[in-house]
């Protein structure tokens, strides 16, 4: 690898977490040893918590409740809006209520096998562990999961099990959590625990003396741009995936949180780990603003499959099923539709590139729920997928019951974040990362339903057990507004602002977006290549040169302006995207979500490289026109064997 | 000011793709309003070239993306999931919350719309949701309601084992129905009185089905009901309108519900908190 690129820097490595004992006892050990804070103390201490997602929300009201003063941020009018919302699908969690052979050593393994050894076992074996305890927590919560006749929690299976884990409420799973969440979160604010931001936006961390200690943030309604001050930040701002400008995510779901903090110091780690989901209805035309996901759920009955001959145009269901190729069946006879969501996506990219894709632009393959409506019936089959069916008869106008949904991958999660150590700590002292927003738990792969169990692992049960062991030194010297640090900070953003409202250019904030987001689609998707990856990181540096000098925002910056809003993010998700090119080019192997056309078996599965890249890749931001210093940190596998991953 | 828009739109639509896609041209008079503390007005714009296949949302994109390059305000509207389920969009479509069809703005298509048509946009219309600019307006007073006893209280780690608590799969299934609302605030814009009942009802239905929401049962209808009267919401006259214009399609007897655990607490003795 060629060193204009990026240089490398120190290894690191996580210290937080007790090897010394077996990995079960490892989480009680921790927390054990870490010092706590007794609940007079907890008064006297501020925590600022940015989100208000199944990570941020279920944080929030969890230190609340233990006594600390919480502020709360976040973007929209409500916490309750918060894109964990639209999860569909499902949440996972070692009960073994179907006594099908699942436990926690199962969900752990699972979940290590689907990242394709990518993730830290110590992180990923205590999100098995505490999967039981968020499955409680919810229930006593009121979430209505789905049930049996007999009174007892329901579960169904996903992508990448052989076991039924998955709890789930109808298609609805992550609101009705996400839900459970933000009234815990309300209740703490009516008690006065936690005080409310709401409309307002992170723009900048304060660090004072080595330690985060407070925000600049902009309350989008007055446009006034302010300083908050705490003794510990948590992000949980969630995702990256809006670089890509069409993704499954909220229009407003942004990467300034993190990539600000990254930009004061905080290691990001595993960018190019982008998960391109299987199952979304295809684009239809320029317009396009966002992309919606037909959950994985839909794989457990439906049938993929398009046309064996290319450029078959016959109607769906005049099509015999000996002209059909039910291509994840035949390729995977083990798993079938149910193979890990890389695979799918790649596999459906592969038909539609042979040219065997359906409808416009043959961009598409065919979920066919024929067969489950004759075997189940029609109610059945309502019963479990009806708002999804719902859904995507409202977005398309076709009626999926009658005729064969059209799905194709879109881009929905992000696996990398920001570095964490075992705390959930980064590598800025008393910044907190919490749920997708950091890096740590699904390695380059997520599997299905495990987004949920993370962020709630994390908020209710993960960062309120690792925190204390940090604000046990608290609290800190008070600071206030004249301290350079905060004055330098918001001086930064008051003039950022200012230059984006003072271009006056002839491009629009979604212009870019929409630009930078297609070039990543193309160059930096499903699959990548040095050559496509070199394109990519030609163009960057020209697109941002354009945007700081031809943008258009109109309007100013003290009152609500949605255009200055999208423009700041846009500038952060430009330089992501590059140091995700970055990260993609430097990993010259395939794994999980990440694909190298270099790097594939004969039969064409992501051929990992253990002996060169079994590491986390967490990338120090360096001052502009230094390329970036990589740290690997070394991913040992005590547990679960390195191997290539089989779904056959 | 008409005249000028519909020249830029011309500009923009003159390419042969456009032409040959047939889109519709549609009149819009949008509500504009720069702050809450200035008058506001009804203004026309015109649109062309729109795809049936469009959202609504996206067409208002389109509209916003040329005002951008005019130089003009683009108009303010809230959205963000634009998937049918975040409840951050909303806005009167020609008189009806939502628009013309019982679902979110986010999901309605272009296709309910015919070429040539008139389109009245406007924000939600009630004084304990007051506007903030343009078509966005402040809906944290359903939050103040939530606040007021929309939960059960359960401090995390102090759960019992889930099975412990076995529900019967029709309270079960009735809860989840409740629950679907997203707090959008079209039953309060749908209602003539502006009445946010069809909200607190799915939440008091919703907590008062599950065996884990009986102990604050009592405290939590009436605390709820006072709440939504202290933020200047309108009393319930069960007209239905709230219910008919619902995305998520919560039902009336939610408000029964409501009526029937209010009564019983009242009659119990339980009073709001101060």
């Amino acid at each position: 690898m060629p060193l204009e690129l990026f240089n490398v820097g120190e290894p690191i490595a996580d210290t937080k977490a007790p090897t010394d004992v077996e990995i079960g006892e490892r989480w009680s050990e921790r927390r054990f040893r870490g010092r706590l804070v007794n609940p007079a103390n907890r008064r006297k201490m501020t925590i600022i918590v940015v989100g208000t997602g199944l990570a941020g929300g279920s944080a929030a009201a969890t230190l609340g409740e233990a006594g600390y003063k919480v502020k709360s941020f976040w973007y929209q009018d409500s916490p309750r809006r918060a894109h964990s919302v639209a999860a569909q699908g499902g949440i996972n969690a070692a009960k073994n209520y179907r006594n099908d052979g699942d436990s926690v050593h199962r969900l752990f393994y699972d979940t290590v096998k689907g990242g394709d050894f990518r993730s830290r076992e110590n992180n990923v074996h205590r999100l098995a562990e505490v999967s039981v305890n968020i499955i409680d927590q919810c229930v006593a919560q009121g979430v209505p999961f789905a049930r049996e006749y007999g009174g007892l929690l329901d579960n169904r299976s996903f992508g990448g099990t052989q076991v039924s884990r998955t709890f789930y409420a109808r298609g609805q799973t992550g609101q009705q959590l996400l839900y459970g969440a933000y009234q815990a979160l309300e209740r703490q604010m009516a008690a006065g625990n936690v005080e409310q931001h709401s409309r307002t936006e992170m723009l900048d961390l304060i660090i004072v003396d080595g330690r985060a200690r407070g925000i600049v943030a902009r309350d989008l309604v007055t446009g006034e741009i302010s300083t908050h001050y705490a003794d510990a930040v948590v992000l949980a701002t969630g995702g990256y995936g809006n670089v890509f400008y069409l993704s499954t995510n909220a229009k407003g779901s942004n990467a300034t949180a993190i990539w600000r903090a990254h930009k004061k110091g905080a290691y990001f780690a595993n960018p190019c780990y982008t998960q391109i989901h299987p199952t979304c209805i295809p684009v239809k035309g320029d317009y396009q603003s966002k992309l919606t996901l037909m959950s994985e759920s839909l794989r457990n009955d439906g049938r993929v499959w398009v046309p064996k001959e290319r450029g078959d145009e016959r109607d769906p269901r005049e099509i015999p099923e000996g002209d059909r190729d039910y291509y994840l069946e035949r390729l995977y006879p083990a798993f079938g539709n149910l193979v890990p969501r890389d695979i799918a996506s790649r596999q459906a990219k592969n038909v539609c590139d042979e040219g065997r894709g359906v409808g416009p632009g043959g961009l598409g393959v065919y979920l066919d729920f024929a067969e489950a409506i004759e075997r189940l019936g029609r109610p059945a089959v309502e019963a479990k997928y009806g708002n999804l069916f719902d859904m995507y008869a409202q977005i398309t106008g076709e009626d999926p019951y009658s005729v064969p949904m059209r799905i194709y991958p879109a881009v929905h999660y992000t696996m990398g974040g920001l570095w964490v150590d075992y705390d959930l700590q980064s590598s800025i002292p008393g910044m907190f990362v919490i749920g997708e927003a950091n890096f740590s738990d699904h390695g380059a792969n997520r599997l299905g339903a495990s987004a949920l169990m993370q962020g709630l692992a994390d908020g209710y049960f993960v960062l309120p057990a690792t925190i204390t062991e940090y604000l046990a030194d608290g609290p800190f010297d008070k600071i206030d507004d004249s301290h350079p640090a905060a004055v330098e900070a918001l001086q930064g953003v008051q003039s950022q602002v200012q230059k984006m409202l003072s271009i006056n250019g002839t491009r629009t904030p979604a212009s870019f977006h929409r630009e930078l987001g297609k070039l990543m689609w193309d160059l930096c998707g499903m699959e990548r290549s040095e050559e496509s990856l070199r394109k990519a990181l030609d163009r960057i540096p020209e697109i941002r040169q354009e945007f700081w000098t031809n943008l258009k925002v109109s309007g100013d910056w003290h009152s609500f302006n949605q255009t200055l809003e999208h423009a700041g993010r846009v500038a952060d998700f430009i330089e992501l995207a590059e140091l995700m090119c970055i990260d993609a080019l430097h990993r010259n192997e395939s794994c999980g979500g990440h694909f190298r056309a270099e790097s594939q078996t004969p039969e064409g599965e992501a051929l990992r490289d253990d002996e060169n890249f079994a590491y986390v890749a967490a990338w120090e931001w360096t001052p502009e026109n230094e390329p970036p210093v990589l740290h690997r940190e070394a991913l040992e596998y005590e547990y679960v064997h390195l191997a290539q991953r089989s779904y056959k | 000011m008409t005249a000028t828009r519909e020249g830029a739109t011309r500009a923009s639509a003159g390419t042969p793709a456009a032409a040959e896609k047939r889109g519709m041209n549609l009149t819009l008079r949008i509500w504009r309003q720069s702050n809450p503390s200035v008058k506001g007005k009804m203004v026309t714009y015109k649109v062309s070239d729109i795809s049936p296949d469009m959202s609504f949302l996206e067409m208002l994109d389109v509209l916003n993306e040329r005002l951008i390059m005019d130089g003009d305000d683009p108009v303010a509207f809230d959205h963000d999931c634009r998937e049918g389920i975040c409840g951050m969009c909303g806005v009167m479509i020609n008189g009806q919350a939502h628009g013309p069809q019982q679902t979110t703005v986010c999901q309605l298509h272009m296709r309910s719309f015919k070429d040539g048509d008139s389109i009245d946009i406007e924000p939600w219309r009630a004084s304990p949701f007051p506007v903030i600019k343009d078509l966005a307006v402040d809906r944290r007073a359903f939050d103040r309601i939530i606040q007021a006893g929309g939960y059960i209280s359960v401090p995390t780690g102090t759960a019992p084992e889930a099975h412990s608590t076995p529900v019967p799969k029709k309270d079960s299934d009735a809860a989840f129905d409740a629950a679907t609302c997203i707090g959008c605030g079209a039953c309060v814009a749908a209602c003539p009185n502006a009445s946010s009942m069809l909200f607190t009802a799915a939440k008091v239905t919703h907590l008062g089905l599950m065996p884990q929401g009986q102990p604050e049962r009592d405290d939590r209808v009436v605390n709820m009901v006072h709440q939504q009267d202290l933020e200047g919401f309108g009393g319930c006259t069960n007209i239905g309108e709230c219910s008919a214009s619902c995305p998520k399609g919560i039902s009336m007897e939610t408000i029964s519900r409501l009526n029937h655990d209010l009564l019983g607490a009242l009659r119990a003795g339980v009073r709001p908190k101060s």
